[in-house]
């Protein structure tokens, strides 16, 4: 490259002129173990850059190409507010719940409203719950998404996040606690003039013998109006302890012009049971990257996802499991609809370790393509080093059932109101996974509510 | 006028003509079996008569209580008090009985300015119902026709028949596959729901089914065309002669032309 072109800086440069920018304050805002590996973290970004689609990990999904923004880098300090009616026509109906909102990824005091909890307990915010925590946070932040381990193409937005984590959720749950409500953590996007570029950080630590349920929405209020073309990197980690129990429930619906890239670690120990699901109703693009390790024997792992595309959404799920334990069960369900122009990705891969033993794994994934302008890619894989194992995979992607249909109608429904009431029926097996009465419920008026509107 | 007129009803899918001339009338209160051979248009007659789209009316017109049936979409003619019992009934996965039928009962009832059906009515009907064809109930709560026997989709499309009361009752083959105590069952239910103002169509192959639902009319249908109509006997006469002595010797040329039943898009 000739010396006297003026070159446009990359959106890479961006961000590290930002890190570098940023006030030590900000910097050192929360525990030794979260400013600690900023240096390294926004070093690991530098080399690896933003995923494109030459990794065979985004092969479908090209990030760096979706950043098409002058983002603002970070919240203004004073977080815009959303109103308290605003939160309220965002809960969940008969929910009772410890109730957290995050506006452009900053915990807000004001709108939540987490009430009593058991003695020991914490919910709240990522940086309040670093200095309440600093040994849980110590032991576990940023161990099961790791920026220097596991996949090398998956580290380059982890590492991102962690060069500029600052707030976000936390959640413990101590040994032998069982929270008897569920967390419910309403994500609302900021308002403003440039899109925000927001990195939150979510840390869940449910302990030995614990029990929680964590229900996290991503939605816009109505009479809100956020700024198009937002981009969230956001970064998730869970521990699950021995005979623990987390269920963590999360439903994107931010609108059509908004982006997120997610990475979910979670790591669970003998006996306990893991609980996910991810839930796109609306988006730009979408990333989801989620990595289950069972530890120890004995655990339960289920994974089960529902998306919605329409318009010009693009939804990527890729999921790992890593079966490094024996007698273990996962079970992945993965469904999707795809309509007008818009792409659906899953990529499953269930890892059985060598020695690991009686594992059953399962997964499946099912496409329903309303139009054919919309497009599936579908890879589920196995790859199995022990002998005593019963895993399978499956991917079906097709058209909703004519036949079906014309039975339907043949008993006086709609033509239009029986592709509802089939897509609603599709979608049902994954919804009925879901442990919370009252998400499943919201899950199933979405769902009819959305293709009711769209073929009516 | 009957409820049901049917004049030279001409039907075919591409290149192949399936029925040739249908002529059949049929009123309140009337049983009509139609018999015929395998490729007969029997089954055609049931679909192109419950609003299957694949199917290209060439010539002929049906009328159904006065107005035009083929002019009115599948659902239409439901509303309107049509019904057919499938021959092959559709499993629904992960769509329940209960909401189904009350989807569908209450779509009925509106285009017919009934008021909907109340929760505790509906459930009072289902019971009812469900037991004319000796159906378990926890059936009636499960995906429509997901893991069901053969013989249990057939009592299923029966109960369906049962909760839409239509004025029009197609039977598509609804003995087929049935074994003695079954077709027992599914014949006593269709017995309780003869009525004056309810015609049925009865389509089948054998005439065992007859031997439970005493029709009024049998119509032997060959190579497209209602080769012959009598009473009960007639059934009797069909299943002693078989159907040759009707077609005039060229039997085997419309067996030919005629599109195998179940060969549907």
């Amino acid at each position: 490259m000739p010396a006297t072109v003026q070159e446009e800086p990359s959106t890479e440069a961006r961000f590290l002129r930002a890190f570098e920018g940023l006030s030590e304050k900000a910097k050192n805002g929360t525990v030794e173990a979260v400013k600690g590996r900023r240096r390294r973290a926004i070093e690991r970004f530098e080399e690896l850059g933003f995923p494109t689609n030459q990794l065979e990990a985004y092969k479908y999904t090209n990030v760096a190409k979706a950043l098409k923004h002058e983002y603002r880098l970070a919240p203004a300090e004073a977080a815009p507010q959303a109103s308290e009616e605003q939160v309220e026509a965002l809960l969940l109906g008969d929910l009772d719940a410890h109730i957290v909102v995050t506006v452009g990824g900053r915990f807000s005091e004001a709108l939540s409203e987490v009430g009593p909890l058991p003695e020991g307990a914490f919910v709240g915010s990522f940086a309040e719950g670093a200095n309440a925590h600093p040994s849980v946070f110590h032991q576990h932040y940023g161990q099961y998404a790791d920026f220097e381990a596991g996949d090398p193409e998956q580290r380059a937005m982890t590492a991102l996040n962690a060069a500029f984590a600052r707030d976000g959720l936390f959640l413990y749950v101590p040994e032998g606690t069982r929270l008897e409500t569920p967390v419910y953590a309403l994500h609302l996007p900021s308002a403003g003039d440039e899109p925000l570029f927001a990195q939150p950080r979510h840390l869940f630590v449910v302990e030995e013998e614990a029990q929680a349920r964590l229900i996290e929405m991503h939605r816009t209020p109505s009479g809100y109006a956020p700024t198009p073309g937002s981009f969230t990197n956001a970064v998730r980690e869970a521990y699950v302890g021995a005979r623990g129990h987390f269920d963590h429930y999360v439903v994107q619906d931010e609108g059509a012009g908004a982006s997120q890239h997610t990475t979910f670690g979670a790591y669970h120990e003998t006996e306990s049971i893991f609980d996910t699901l991810a839930v796109t109703l609306s988006g730009d693009l979408v990333r989801n990257n989620l990595t289950i390790t069972p530890a120890g024997p004995f655990c339960e792992s289920h994974l089960n996802g529902l998306y919605l595309g329409r318009g010009e959404t693009h939804v990527d799920n890729r999921t790992v499991v890593e079966h490094a334990a024996p007698d273990c069960v996962s079970n992945q369900l993965y469904k999707g609809i795809l309509s007008g122009k818009a792409t659906g990705v899953f990529n499953g891969r269930v890892h059985v370790h060598r020695g690991a033993q009686r594992i059953n794994a399962y997964q499946s994934n099912k496409n329903i393509v309303l139009e054919r302008s919309a497009q599936i890619y579908s890879k589920p894989e196995l790859e199995i080093y022990a002998d005593d194992v019963e895993c399978s995979h499956g991917s079906t992607t097709g058209e909703l059932d004519e036949e079906a249909i014309f039975y339907l109608r043949s008993r006086g429904i709609p033509e239009s109101r029986a592709r509802v009431i089939l897509l609603g029926a599709f979608a049902r097996d994954v919804v009925e996974n879901v442990r919370s009465g009252p998400l499943a419920a919201w899950l199933t008026d979405e769902v009819d509510a959305r293709f009711g509107a769209r073929t009516a | 006028m009957a409820l049901l007129e049917i004049n030279d009803l001409h039907v075919g899918i591409e290149d192949t003509e399936i029925l040739r001339g249908v002529d059949l009338d049929a009123d309140g209160g009337e049983v009509h079996a139609v018999m015929g051979p395998n490729g007969s248009g029997k089954s055609t007659l049931a679909k192109v008569l419950a609003g299957r789209e694949e199917y290209e009316v060439r010539q002929g017109s049906v009328q159904y209580d006065g107005e035009d049936l083929l002019e009115m979409e599948a659902e239409e003619r439901a509303q309107a008090g049509v019904f057919m019992a499938f021959q092959y009934p559709v499993e629904l996965p992960g769509v329940s009985q209960q909401n189904f039928l009350k989807e569908s009962v209450n779509a009925v009832r509106e285009a017919q300015g009934k008021d909907e059906l109340g929760a505790a009515d509906f459930i009072k009907q289902v019971r009812a119902k469900a037991d004319l064809v000796d159906l378990d109930e926890a059936l009636t709560k499960r995906s429509v026709n997901e893991g069901f026997s053969g013989g249990e989709k057939k009592r299923n499309e029966i109960f369906h028949l049962a909760m839409l009361e239509p004025r029009l009752a197609i039977l598509d083959e609804t003995d087929s596959g049935l074994d003695i105590d079954a077709l027992r069952i599914v014949a006593d239910g269709v017995n309780q729901l003869r009525d004056e103002d309810r015609a049925f169509i009865i389509i089948t192959h054998y005439q065992r089914l007859l031997n439970y639902i005493e029709p009024d009319y049998v119509h032997a249908m060959v190579g497209g065309r209602i080769a012959k109509s009598g009473d009960k006997d007639l059934a009797v006469e069909l299943e002693e002669r078989g159907y040759e002595w009707l077609s005039g010797g060229n039997a085997a040329e419309n067996g030919k032309a005629a599109e195998p039943e179940e060969a549907v898009a």
